[in-house]
């Protein structure tokens, strides 16, 4: 798909400028060229598709669409779902309220939250672009059985209701969905202000990311990475998940960095654990959820995700 | 007209009023800009993404930041 990219590279760097492939120098500048704007290029276009796509769904249609399932179904759904609807941790309250007041339980709630974050665009659009397909699909598919699952195992929590700090009455009868009608071009046009804010906020972390990645590329030799990070000890897991949880809202930044990790020697469910840690356990999230949950109730939340994370790294880690 | 935006104090929210006053001071006339915070508030109008525009009691759009051309034309519209 990049070839043409890539013979480009090619001549600008080993014959225009003269360096050699063979040296450090050489291949971490390739790198850096090749890859920035490959990844530039799939971003956006991802970026582009998904948030077009996500204008013909809100939360709000979601909620119609979940209340009266019954658990196990609504946990599949609401995780599914959690792919396709924009969803800002600020948003995290009035969605969880919202969501009870429709009767919809809090474990399949728990499904969407899970799923929304870790299937995040960004997320996407960039594991595409540096792992390709199959990565991304097992990526995405592992997540949704983690939310799944998550939110079913929160949902069987005896007495759940009691620490949910704010009481909301259920609502009578049935919700109605709020119709907002809108033509293709201002969904394009939507889509495209989207993208254009997204770049703006990350591009930069993608630069410097895929910078310390073309250094350790060029520079760092792989017995040195298989040595610390990728053996197959069993701590390499949960280190990689306890690393990851303080790096949230950096999924671009950090990607290039796991992606180099990789082809140098480390485990995949190691840097598959690493990225849902990225993504799932974000700290903002939960200071947010504070206002409204228990601290217990998010404590459970976060080692049931960070249990379900740890397993699909050590499954990842035996069968790849 | 009455345009309420709901929000519980995000960013975006806050950045959403200040798009609704200029759209109304480009647009002239009266109308009414009322910022609604309590989420108890919002929860009554069924929404669950914000920042969301309210006009004349009728949501009108959900979970974005509208630009003042896009509040505009929901004025008009």
């Amino acid at each position: 798909m990049f070839d043409w990219w890539e013979n480009i590279v090619d001549t600008l760097v080993y014959e225009t400028w003269g360096m050699s492939s063979d040296t450090a120098l050489g291949s971490a500048v390739h790198f850096f060229i090749y890859d920035t704007i490959k990844i530039f290029i799939l971003l956006v276009s991802i970026i582009f598709l998904i948030s077009l796509l996500r204008t013909y769904f809100n939360t709000e249609k979601v909620r119609v669409y979940l209340q009266g399932k019954s658990e196990f179904t609504g946990n599949i759904l609401a995780a599914l779902f959690g792919i396709i609807t924009p969803f800002c941790s600020c948003s995290a309250i009035p969605l969880f309220l919202g969501f009870m007041q429709a009767r919809i339980p809090v474990g399949i709630t728990f499904s969407f939250l899970i799923s929304a974050p870790l299937n995040n665009e960004i997320a996407i659009a960039m594991l595409f672009g540096l792992f390709g397909w199959e990565i991304t699909l097992l990526y995405i598919s592992f997540g949704l059985l983690v939310a799944i699952l998550g939110g079913y195992f929160i949902g069987i929590i005896p007495n759940i209701q009691k620490y949910i700090l704010i009481p909301i009455t259920p609502m009578e009868g049935e919700l109605e969905d709020i119709k907002i009608k809108l033509t293709l071009i201002q969904r394009i046009n939507e889509a495209k202000d989207y993208t254009i804010d997204i770049f703006k906020k990350i591009y930069l972390y993608v630069i410097i990311g895929i910078g310390i990645g073309a250094f350790i590329h060029g520079y760092i030799p792989a017995d040195f990475i298989a040595k610390y990070a990728g053996g197959d000890a069993w701590y390499t897991v949960p280190l990689a998940v306890l690393m990851g949880i303080p790096m949230y809202s950096n999924t671009a930044g950090v990607m290039p960095l796991v992606e180099v990790l990789t082809s140098k020697g480390m485990l995949l469910g190691s840097a598959l654990a690493f990225m849902m840690a990225v993504t799932a356990l974000s700290l903002p999230e939960a200071m947010i959820l504070k206002r409204i949950l228990h601290t217990k109730l998010i404590a459970i939340f976060f080692t049931i995700v960070g249990f379900g994370i740890l397993l699909v790294g050590y499954v990842f880690n035996m069968i790849l | 007209m009455k345009l309420e935006i709901l929000g519980t104090g995000c960013a975006k929210c806050k950045a959403l009023e200040n798009v609704v006053k200029e759209a109304v001071a480009k647009v002239g006339g009266f109308h009414q800009v009322v910022k609604v915070e309590d989420i108890m508030e919002i929860m009554k109008y069924n929404v669950v993404s914000t920042p969301a525009l309210v006009i004349d009691g009728v949501v009108k759009s959900t979970g974005k930041l509208l630009n003042v051309q896009e509040v505009i034309d929901l004025m008009n519209g």
